[in-house]
């Protein structure tokens, strides 16, 4: 069923979300892919304060193209969460309470999202130009020198999304007949 | 080298590939389109549990998205993806071509430099790919593949592959006594193994044969060939369509939530290969199977 949702999203709204609800998000959300989970992950490890808080926030898994005359940001679609595993439960003890990106993830994911009472929800993958009519703002946070990998923090609007682990640890990715 | 026609092919290259980055060739779309009405069919079925339900709902609703992304960016003349890809070049060189192999190396250059920042594409490529992987900012070095062809000046084909799928990719060196079911197989598990990760509904290219890394290229070449178009040999067209079938029983569905229907199409490209061995690569491309096409 479609939702409409404001974030932050709140601990008790997490929880009522089931797999394969579709919801249209608007509110802030922070724009990290491969190289800036690598950085992170190492300020956290040598005892670094972050850029930024992460308490509460929600991560996007994107890496935008450039923008076209006019536009607020290129195009921006999701890109491929399983890369994101390994940094996933260290980010949600930080505060991170849902990520966005496509495709499965790991068990230890979704134990991550299920001790958070967090969510993992999937962006339509190769969507790009669609996405873009969705941020109404962007702003490099850090990480400038590393280009279409720097830390976002963008606004967005009718974001669309499917909710693919939900809070009590469901999937949609578990209960596939995989067998040729 | 700066003579008109090299500048005009330069034009050409940057055009081409500013168009694919944006539009799909027609029998994609019609093969998307075509998948999104059986999604539709599928989720008015009576006799299916809650679970299935929301399973091809979620399908049809990735069916549905492709759908309006690609007006968009047909529309506004922007990437439909931001993963603008890797340049991967086909230089199929005739007798009559008025370019020697490093005119057409700079040529190609020349027309990529014009599209990356013309077509907005994204900076996707890093120099050094272990220690520093610093963003080259112009999407170069591109991967090249050459061979002759028998008439004519040839052509230039570019792949814009993105890395999504390309993470995907898979070669095995199978047994010389390996049956074609349990060839059909392999290939199958390597799909499985991409699972929902490549962006699907999926492109397949097969390649078989030659060698370890000639198969690989072979696959590659394999995903150039337009969608709804058999390989001429009867034997690998039948293959082609048991690959197909044996697919879409893998219940990955659009987006890896499920259903019915996973790929759009197969082609499979083959060579002679040693007595010793069966090779063989896949490489998958998401949906936005991006491609262009220069005659030289």
């Amino acid at each position: 069923m479609r939702k409409e949702i404001q974030i932050p999203i709140g601990e008790d709204e997490r929880k009522k979300l089931r797999i394969y609800d579709q919801l249209y998000l608007n509110g802030q959300l922070i724009v990290a892919r491969d190289s800036a989970h690598k950085r992170l992950a190492a300020l956290l490890k040598e005892g670094s304060p972050l850029p930024l808080s992460l308490k509460g926030k929600v991560i996007y898994y994107m890496g935008p193209a450039q923008a076209a005359v006019g536009q607020i940001i290129g195009s921006c679609g999701p890109t491929t969460s399983a890369r994101m595993d390994p940094f996933t439960a260290m980010m949600m003890d930080e505060g991170v309470v849902a990520t966005i990106g496509k495709g499965p993830r790991s068990e230890e994911v979704r134990d991550a999202v299920k001790k958070a009472n967090g969510l993992y929800l999937t962006a339509f993958g190769g969507c790009g130009a669609l996405y873009a009519k969705c941020v109404k703002k962007s702003r490099v946070i850090a990480f400038v020198e590393d280009g279409p990998e720097a830390l976002l923090e963008i606004e967005v609007e009718n974001f669309p999304v499917i909710v693919a682990i939900d809070s009590a640890g469901n999937s949609v990715f578990d209960k596939k007949k995989l067998d040729v | 080298m700066h003579n008109k026609s090299t500048e005009d092919l330069e034009r050409q290259i940057a055009d081409r590939l500013i168009e694919a980055s944006s539009t799909l060739e027609p029998s994609l779309v019609e093969a998307l389109l075509k998948m999104k009405s059986a999604y539709e069919n599928l989720v008015k079925q009576q006799d299916i549990c809650d679970e299935r339900r929301n399973q091809l709902l979620s399908s049809l609703q990735v069916l549905t998205m492709i759908e309006e992304n690609l007006k968009i960016a047909g529309q506004d003349k922007v990437p439909m993806c931001q993963d603008t890809g890797m340049f991967v070049v086909f230089a199929d060189i005739g007798p009559q071509c008025p370019y020697t192999m490093s005119e057409l190396e700079q040529i190609i250059t020349g027309g990529i430099q014009k599209a990356v920042p013309g077509g907005y594409f994204r900076h996707s490529i890093v120099e050094d790919p272990l220690f520093h992987r610093t963003n080259t900012g112009t999407n170069l070095p591109y991967v090249i593949h050459w061979r002759t062809c028998e008439h004519g000046s040839g052509s230039l084909r570019f792949l814009l592959k993105g890395f999504g799928s390309e993470n995907c990719s898979a070669s095995r060196m199978l047994s010389p006594t390996t049956s074609p079911d349990a060839f059909i197989e392999e290939v199958t598990r390597m799909v499985i193994e991409a699972g929902g990760k490549p962006c699907p509904p999926i492109v397949v290219g097969v390649g078989v044969g030659s060698t370890a890394e000639m198969s690989g290229v072979l696959a590659k070449r394999a995903l150039l060939r337009e969608v709804g178009i058999h390989h001429s040999d009867e034997e690998y067209k039948n293959l082609e369509e048991r690959l197909l079938n044996s697919i879409q029983k893998t219940e990955i569905g659009p987006g890896g939530f499920g259903g019915p229907l996973t790929a759009l199409w197969v082609a499979v490209e083959h060579m002679g290969t040693h007595i010793a061995g069966l090779p063989v690569s896949v490489a998958i491309s998401c949906w936005a199977d991006r491609k262009a096409r220069v005659e030289l």
